[in-house]
């Protein structure tokens, strides 16, 4: 391209972006309209691919498409396969786009737009796709390995037994974390109770269409699917205003949650092709066509923000959760900036698909772009909301007050001015007795959405099915991770103990997948059992432990890369990982600290507990207090875990840049390709 | 045009290969032989050892 148009092309997309963030940064007396957070989104995200991910590739990486990748030296036909760029993106993407960056935003929201907005942007830009696009490349140069396997090979055991412990620690936090966001949406809600438990019919329908009818026409029978789901919305309505059928789908929290252990257990141990499988099917597809259309809703609509850029709970006194903006709106807000699960992705499936080394960039650092877009949408959806609104659906009870009187004078007191009669004609327009401590993030996301989407399609008559469809889109997304999420940490736990006694490693054996299966229940359904016996509501401790949980992965991941970098001889632009690392350690060592030794009962586990300690005492005051214990020594064990492997790669930094450690990497050796003339 | 079908095709593709559809196009390619219930049964449990191991994200 001709040198003073690419410069002219790229001087004006850094002008409009420094105008876009600098808008969305300071201003301040009006409501601000949701094109500046988009203009300023694609702009970060186009410098940031075009220039900064491209520097990585040169500088440090470099990035060689003349060397083949384990797709093309392992071809099988199954795990290695040489595929297209556009392929391997679409499911890099597909697989790393879970409910995470809709929820974390909506919560974080809490603090105003701002601060939520700034993290998704930065973070995603510096921190998690350099993550997930160095951790693919790395992978890719290994042969696809996994990271738990890199990181005991670049850093030592003690990195890949650290790597394997956090990915149990999150699956069961994630777990007990997204189960809760569901009873919370579903709790008191016939109808979406309703449409979400046809999904198990319609989901072993597809099934056995699959398995007999069809078998193999996946995409016919997702789109089947797709059309009973929304038939399932419908009929939800019909069930709602039945005086007969209502009450049969109308559930407390504690019922709800049993349910969907049981749902768990089973979809655990029943073969993959009936229910696994299927519903996994089902809800990429929603997952993709209702992601596209929220992203096309917001630019048709351009809606205005009502949330301010900050709120007074920066300060640490939040309803949604307790904490200051440090280091919990960085904790909360995970997938959308950084995600330490992706680098399971990116050194999954993916590394096996890429056919060159030089799409790493697009994939690893493209797909992580995607994904942020994603939490920004969900930034607006929570943001278009009236304040007053967001903080009676996000509040919980024991915050704001237990009746609709209580809670609207508390929310109005903080300057949020809302009315019982505003929550009621809101309910009544999406089909809900009430919509009062909601808690969550789910339901506040969905009433976003709808508002987007029955503004762009359908006006305020289809509010209330726009709201269940919203609701079902997210409900599905989290069931599908909790039956996935379940299976793939009972294989792991059946892993282990095949080590100590060796039926117990067979997967196909049934005594030990019913074993294995209901020891995985019972750790995530003690978690979400406390999430719902809370009385503040369960998000408030549970998505924190989750965060940190998550933002400990990232830093093994990053440290695994750091090494690896070091090794390469590129110590100079180590900062490109290492700057990432020390503030998610400043991050997660802060947050850390809080949530065991703060001594507000609202954010500290162990204040909590004292308190609860000197009141009054019963069977729920005891239980409390343990649970608060046990976050404690959890959170205590995950800091201890980061500690132990930020000093093993220290160890290793440290020795190779004073020459007493040799730097040698684990990389397959260079082995030139054959594609090289072919286009991919 | 010519873009647009290219376009449309690559997205076809991203979709069978989201859905397992390749896959197991490929699977029969490989056994050869033709889709029925049985071959069908037989890629789901070659595939049950993989993809039911896969980490879906947060």
């Amino acid at each position: 391209m001709n040198k003073a148009l690419h410069f002219l092309i790229w001087g004006s997309v850094t002008a409009v972006g420094t105008v876009a963030v600098a808008v969305v940064a300071l201003h301040r007396s009006e409501p601000i309209n949701a094109m500046w957070l988009v203009t300023a989104a694609t702009c970060c995200y186009a410098l940031g691919y075009r220039f900064y991910a491209r520097f990585i590739s040169a500088k440090i990486l470099a990035l060689d498409g003349l060397r083949a990748t384990p797709a093309e030296r392992l071809e099988n036909g199954r795990d290695f396969l040489v595929t297209n760029k556009w392929v391997v993106f679409g499911h890099h993407f597909a697989a790393i786009a879970g409910p995470g960056p809709l929820v974390g935003p909506v919560l974080a929201a809490q603090f105003g737009y701002l601060p939520g907005t700034l993290w998704i942007l930065a973070g995603a830009v510096f921190a998690g796709c350099v993550q997930d696009f160095v951790i693919l490349l790395f992978s890719v140069r290994r042969d696809g390995k996994s990271l738990t396997e890199m990181a005991k090979e670049e850093t030592g055991v003690v990195g890949g037994i650290v790597a394997y412990a956090a990915v149990i620690a999150i699956l069961i936090i994630l777990l007990a974390v997204v189960a809760l966001v569901v009873v919370n949406a579903l709790k008191d809600s016939p109808w979406g109770t309703f449409t979400i438990a046809m999904t198990i019919p319609i989901a072993l329908l597809m099934g056995i269409y699959l398995r007999r009818i069809r078998p193999g026409k996946v995409l016919e029978v997702s789109a089947l699917g797709f059309v009973l789901v929304l038939l399932a919305i419908w009929g939800g309505q019909w069930v709602s205003q039945n005086p007969t059928m209502a009450p049969v789908f109308t559930f407390r929290a504690a019922p709800l949650a049993i349910s969907i252990m049981i749902y768990a257990f089973a979809a655990s141990a029943v073969p993959v092709w009936l229910l696994l499988a299927p519903r996994d099917y089902l809800s990429t597809f929603v997952k993709l066509g209702t992601i596209g259309l929220l992203g096309l809703g917001i630019v048709a609509i351009h809606p205005t923000l009502h949330m301010p850029a900050f709120t007074r709970f920066v300060d640490g006194t939040g309803p949604v959760f307790a904490g200051k903006v440090f280091p919990f709106a960085f904790i909360t807000i995970a997938c959308g900036a950084i995600s330490g699960f992706h680098s399971l992705i990116s050194s999954g499936t993916t590394p096996k698909l890429i056919a060159r080394e030089t799409q790493t960039q697009m994939v690893g650092y493209g797909a992580m772009m995607a994904e942020s877009a994603v939490a920004v949408m969900a930034v607006i959806a929570a943001c278009v909301l009236q304040p007053g609104v967001y903080f009676a659906i996000n509040s919980p009870a024991g915050i704001v007050g237990q009746t609709a009187a209580a809670a609207t004078t508390t929310i109005s007191n903080w300057g949020f001015t809302v009315t019982v009669a505003d929550m009621q004609s809101l309910a009544s327009a999406v089909g809900e007795q009430t919509l009062f401590n909601r808690t969550g993030g789910a339901p506040a996301f969905a009433l976003g959405m709808a508002r987007i989407f029955s503004q762009s399609l359908g006006g305020s008559r289809v509010m209330a099915l726009w709201y269940h469809f919203a609701v079902m889109f997210e409900a599905l997304f989290i069931l599908t991770i909790l039956d996935a999420g379940t299976r793939v940490a009972r294989f792991m736990i059946q892993d282990a103990l095949g080590h100590i006694y060796k039926p117990l490693g067979r997967t196909s054996w049934y005594p030990s997948i019913l074993t294995t299966s209901a020891l995985i229940v019972a750790a995530w359904g003690f978690f979400l059992w406390q999430g719902v016996k809370d009385p503040l509501g369960g998000i408030n401790s549970l998505w924190p432990l989750f965060g940190i949980a998550n933002q400990l992965l990232a830093t093994v991941a990053l440290c695994v890369a750091t090494t690896i970098i070091i090794k390469m001889h590129r110590a100079k632009y180590a900062a490109v990982t290492l700057v990432p690392l020390a503030w998610l350690v400043a991050v997660t060592f802060t947050a850390c600290w809080h949530k065991i030794l703060d001594p507000s009962p609202r954010v500290g586990f162990l204040a909590q507990a004292k308190v609860l300690a000197t009141g009054p005492a019963s069977a729920a005051t005891a239980r409390l207090i343990f649970n608060n214990r046990l976050d404690a020594t959890v959170t205590g064990a995950l800091v201890v875990m980061v500690t132990l492997v930020l000093i093993e790669s220290a160890r290793q930094w440290i020795g190779i840049l004073s020459g007493r450690r040799e730097a040698r990497t684990k990389e397959a050796p260079f082995v030139m390709t054959r594609l090289a003339e072919e286009r991919l | 045009m010519n873009r647009f079908s290219a376009a449309a095709r690559v997205l076809w593709a991203a979709l069978r290969e989201i859905f397992d559809e390749a896959a197991y196009a490929r699977f029969l390619q490989r056994a050869g032989t033709p889709s029925c219930a049985e071959a069908y049964a037989a890629f789901c449990r070659e595939r049950e050892c993989q993809s039911a191991r896969r980490p879906r994200c947060c």
